[in-house]
């Protein structure tokens, strides 16, 4: 930057100092005094009662590695790095219970111990304390959200994992006899697990050319009016592929929401409990079960 | 396209190729009925393995073919509808209903063999 020969003013001595000059005059600052103001700062998250979950010992291991994060965001300006930090940081804090507004407030409390440290060490020369906050504040800001999206970023992982989990758990599809599934559906249907499992026991007729289906829904305590008849298609759509459906289990509230819909029960095949719907299957498939005592 | 129908004993196969055109399904329909009173067919049975889209005109047509075969008094077995395809279908409220249905050729043979309880010959 161009210098005039005659005596600087206040306006060119701002020009001077290049913003990323205070940066790291800054950040030197925060390294000098490290100890201390992260001593400050693990004080101030204790006093807030935040990271309840984790002992002193272990806040103090984070409250370390945090705050060399934070700081070298602050003069790297590399945010990719330090979200990439903060997921890996979720990732161990998650599981031990810490919740999104603790690790909001805990980089929020880092960035006031700073800041109130730059007032002091800046506190007989307000015109540098602003410019020193010009720099420091932009910085700060991108930090605390940068650290709070990374945290939110990796609960989302962790839900979405775990739904996935739940999924594949409860929609096992059974063969029992030879072309005789077993559907026992458990928990709560949604339209999207009841779109799985029609395409899930579609693809197990096929797969084990079943003639006979039997849906056990014991397990499920209520279905809405959308997935009762997500229901009927599913008897529908195996039948298109051959199959017959006995459903059982139904509870006294689902029946009323049949009924309520208007399912035309002469085209669904019903049975009270699992055991009679398997033999009533057994019927269709042209087995029949005998005691061996009775035999002889 | 021309729909392949084969002889087998007292039945007919019709074999769908994909994609079949509207004129087609009709013409298809005119000859299935057709080729049942030429032969004195007991049954038929469509395959449709190879259509991965059912629309709502094919269907119709299907359901109307098992009609018009039945007023001969013989029998339509729609086979080979793939999971998708009946998944697609029933979300359309496409259910052929009053249309037998089996899981594939093999099927279809052993559901009209068990029900007429008789052997194919020649």
């Amino acid at each position: 930057m161009a210098k005039r020969d005659n005596t600087p003013t206040d306006l060119e001595l701002k020009r001077t100092e290049e913003p990323s000059e205070l940066l790291r005059e800054l950040v030197a600052h925060l390294r000098q005094n490290r100890t201390q103001l992260r001593e400050e700062w693990v004080v101030r998250i204790s006093e807030t009662r935040l990271l309840t979950a984790m002992t002193k010992e272990e806040i103090f291991a984070e409250a370390t590695s945090v705050y060399d994060s934070y700081v070298e965001a602050l003069e790297t300006e590399a945010f990719e790095a330090l979200q990439a930090y903060a997921r890996n940081l979720s990732e161990r804090i998650i599981p031990r219970g810490v919740e999104t507004h603790e690790v909001v407030g805990i980089v929020l409390l880092l960035r006031d111990v700073l800041a109130r440290s730059l007032f002091a060490k800046y506190q007989n020369d307000f015109k540098k304390l602003n410019r020193i906050l010009d720099a420091y504040e932009p910085a700060a800001n991108r930090i605390a959200n940068t650290v709070a999206v990374g945290f939110v970023q990796e609960r989302e992982r962790v839900i979405r994992q775990q739904q996935e989990a739940i999924r594949e758990l409860s929609t096992p599809v059974l063969q029992v006899r030879e072309r005789l599934l077993i559907l026992p559906i458990i928990g709560v249907i949604d339209p999207q697990r009841a779109r799985q499992l029609t395409e899930q026991l579609l693809r197990g007729i096929r797969t084990n050319r079943a003639k006979v289906v039997v849906i056990d829904i014991t397990g499920v305590a209520a279905m809405d009016v959308t997935v009762a008849n997500h229901l009927v298609q599913t008897v529908e759509a195996s039948r298109l592929l051959g199959a017959t459906v006995i459903v059982t289990g139904l509870s006294p509230e689902i029946a009323q929401t049949l009924v309520t819909i208007g399912v035309d029960l002469g085209k669904m095949n019903t049975v009270g409990d699992l055991q009679g719907g398997i033999e009533q299957a057994e019927r269709l498939l042209g087995y029949k079960v005998a005691s061996i005592a009775e035999e002889r | 396209m021309e729909v392949p129908i084969l002889k087998q004993g007292a039945f007919l196969i019709a074999t769908f190729q994909a994609a079949l055109s509207d004129a087609d399904l009709n013409q298809l329909r005119m000859g299935l009925v057709q080729q049942v009173v030429k032969f004195r067919s007991r049954a038929v049975i469509v395959d449709v393995t190879a259509m991965d889209v059912m629309d709502s005109f094919a269907s119709r047509t299907l359901r109307e073919i098992a009609h018009m075969i039945r007023l001969r008094g013989a029998e339509t077995v729609i086979v080979g509808i793939q999971p998708e395809v009946a998944f697609a279908m029933v979300q359309l409220g496409l259910t052929l209903e009053g249309v037998a249905t089996a899981l594939d050729l093999e099927e279809g043979l052993a559901y009209l063999n068990e029900k007429f309880k008789i052997t194919n010959r020649g």
